[in-house]
């Protein structure tokens, strides 16, 4: 696969070839060997550049948030290969895994959950500085706390306070300031802002753009939906029952969508305009994902496909450039047959 | 199919909670009313009081609050004061009115088979026997876009999924032909795909029985495209209320233009998105003036000295706010 889209002096940050995770059911029978596997991600292949945003965008069990914790070597990879800042990181144990993960944070979806009631604001922003060895204790770590909570636009006297005083879209900023703490060239944002009110979610998504702009962080950010990622990615990848269906940049995901189930995410998220919404003309899917467990063959969408051909429903579809840069995963569709 | 026969009238609505924190503030003087076959959407933010409105409609205020004033009619009869209105409410409530909650994982009972819960109304409140109870219910699960409804009413909540469980409680609402049917967030735990059939249901079913919908939620995509009155909530109180034609195009309070500004649009491109700054109100406060003006860009003196009352500004339009556009 060419990396046609992104300029040639940005080679990419984060490299994922043919990445597959599996995660084992427990066997039904009591005397049945047999193991089923949850194939909660298959073979998907994407990039990240340096300083790019890549929204990854599925419904639940789409494999998204698996994805980025395989990147992150949080769960175990079943089989391909995922490289950061050119070294293969797959295998990579021990030592070597904890000095990678300087470079690589998470910051999480739900704001209430993800930071300890008992820890103030210092000793929560505090804690990876320490771990890592940057400084020796929580009052050394101080001023660096101080400065990472003025960037993410929390007040001043924030540090001895604790996360029950803050709103959820401070939490959140509390949240990012904690993986900004080690200075890390890539972030997994797993949809922070869908657990935020409509109001503040511009906010968080405004700072994350404002420190990419800054600091030149790479970002994979996961979202449930189309509305959010178009104003953050550079690049979208859309997954469907762990298979990467379409990945291209964001104008071509919204202007011209290939697959079909990109064309039906988009019809689904509603407009906030009685004009507009009910003179759309949508499409609107029939019945739900498959079952993840030993799906079975051919292209996981053929079952709610509105163009479902006799084909789809043995072999899979692989996903090919269908435009420059612009790729997706369909038989049926290629990109002027619209 | 719009009359303008109103069914539900809540007049001055106030619920507090009585928190070991202090009072909560929840609902704060609250009126509004919806004729019979219309849909009413209730968009707010979380916090704003929307949910317990709903609650209170349905006598389901759970302690420790409390409909501490106001009065809420159902067709001329108090839900909520007199000697009457606790038998009324009784009666009522998942017959005339019926509800939707937002969480189909847990407003169905794991124990119970779906066809039981689906019944359950029918034997109570239409008398009917448990074996015509189960053959409506079969009709309803159909109605409802269940496929197979017969082997569906065997079955139990958890070999369903979100989708499924949220027809089934669609169905089950629908059950005794209500009047009015609440729904409350009924597609926020869902899919954004499956969210989009759930919606087609219900305006489908709106159109074809001719049943009110109070629809509440925080997205106004959702309601645009669903409602024909839109109210929106604000630290426990409508601050506007107008058709949805009009408060789309032309928000009057300064509060509908920033939730509609900071809503992201798939149909717009914009580098940056727009928000609304500072953070919800905390209900424990009651402040001397408009509870938005903190937030306001245009806040005046007379913002944050008097509170401004919800008052009639042009045709079937109320707005709150003392510097209306």
């Amino acid at each position: 696969m060419s990396l046609a889209g992104i300029p040639a002096e940005v080679a990419p940050l984060v490299d994922v070839r043919n990445l597959s995770v599996r995660f084992p059911v427990a066997s039904t029978g009591l005397f049945s060997r047999a193991r089923s596997y949850v194939h909660a991600v298959e073979d998907v292949s994407f990039s990240i550049g340096r300083g790019e945003t890549l929204g990854l965008v599925g419904e639940s069990g789409s494999g998204k948030s698996t994805t980025g914790r395989a990147i992150l070597r949080s769960t175990p990879i079943a089989s391909g290969r995922v490289s950061f800042d050119g070294n293969d990181i797959t295998d990579v144990t021990g030592a070597a895994l904890r000095a990678l993960r300087r470079n690589m944070q998470l910051v999480f979806q739900d704001p209430y959950a993800s930071l300890n009631p008992r820890m103030n604001v210092l000793e929560i922003v505090s804690e990876p500085l320490i771990v890592h060895g940057i400084a020796s204790s929580v009052d050394e770590a101080s001023p660096i706390v101080a400065d990472l909570l003025s960037r993410c636009g929390l007040p001043s006297d924030a540090l001895t306070r604790y996360p029950h005083a803050f709103s959820g879209g401070q939490r959140q900023r509390i949240g990012i300031a904690r993986a900004l703490a080690l200075q890390p060239k890539f972030i997994v944002a797993d949809e922070p802002v869908s657990a935020l009110d409509v109001s503040v979610r511009a906010q968080v998504v405004n700072l994350l753009q404002d420190l990419q702009r800054d600091m030149g962080i790479s970002y994979l950010f996961i979202a449930h939906d189309l509305s959010v990622v178009r104003h953050i990615s550079h690049r979208i990848g859309i997954l469907y029952s762990g298979h990467l269906v379409e990945y291209a940049p964001t104008n071509n995901v919204y202007e011209s969508p290939i697959h079909p189930y990109t064309e039906a995410l988009l019809s689904s998220v509603p407009i906030p305009d009685p004009a507009v919404q009910r003179k759309r003309g949508r499409i609107v899917l029939q019945g739900e994902i498959p079952n993840p467990i030993d799906p079975p063959a051919g292209c996981r969408f053929a079952s709610r496909c509105p163009l479902v051909e006799d084909r789809c429903r043995v072999e899979t579809p692989r996903l090919e450039e269908k435009a420059p840069g612009h790729f997706a995963a369909c038989f049926v569709r290629s990109a002027n047959t619209q | 199919m719009i009359s303008h026969e109103t069914i539900l009238d809540v007049r001055n609505l106030t619920v507090d909670f009585f928190t070991r924190r202090g009072t909560v503030h929840a609902v704060r003087d609250v009126s509004f009313s919806v004729r019979k076959g219309e849909t009413l959407g209730i968009v707010g933010e979380s916090g704003s009081g929307k949910s317990v409105t709903a609650q209170a409609i349905l006598g389901l205020t759970e302690l420790p609050g409390r409909v501490t004033g106001g009065d809420i009619l159902w067709k001329g009869s108090s839900l909520i004061a007199g000697r009457e209105a606790a038998e009324t409410i009784e009666r009522v409530r998942g017959k005339e009115i019926a509800m939707v909650f937002q969480d189909p994982m847990t407003s169905l009972n794991p124990v119970y088979t779906v066809g039981m819960q689906v019944s359950e109304v029918l034997v109570r409140h239409m008398s009917m026997s448990k074996k015509a109870a189960r053959s409506r219910a079969v009709e309803l699960l159909d109605m409802v876009g269940i496929s197979n409804p017969a082997k569906r009413l065997d079955q139990y909540p958890f070999e369903l999924s979100g989708g499924m469980r949220q027809r089934v409680l669609i169905a089950a609402a629908l059950a005794c032909e209500p009047e009015l049917l609440i729904a409350d967030e009924p597609t926020t735990a869902l899919d954004v795909t499956i969210q989009a059939q759930i919606l087609d249901l219900i305006a489908e079913l709106q159109q074809r029985l001719g049943v009110a919908v109070v629809l509440i939620t925080h997205d106004l995509g959702v309601v645009a495209g669903v409602c024909d009155r839109v109210a929106v909530m604000y630290g426990g109180k409508i601050v506007e209320e107008a058709d949805a034609s009009e408060i789309y195009p032309l928000p009057f309070h300064p509060y509908t233009e920033g939730l509609l500004r900071s809503t992201p649009r798939l149909d717009v491109v914009s580098e940056r998105l727009e928000s609304i700054a500072g953070s919800p109100p905390d209900l424990r406060e009651v402040l001397a003036g408009c509870s938005y003006s903190p937030r306001c860009a245009a806040v005046t003196e007379m913002c944050r000295s008097a509170v401004p009352v919800l008052d009639q500004r042009g045709e079937g339009r109320r707005v709150a706010c003392w510097n209306p556009r």
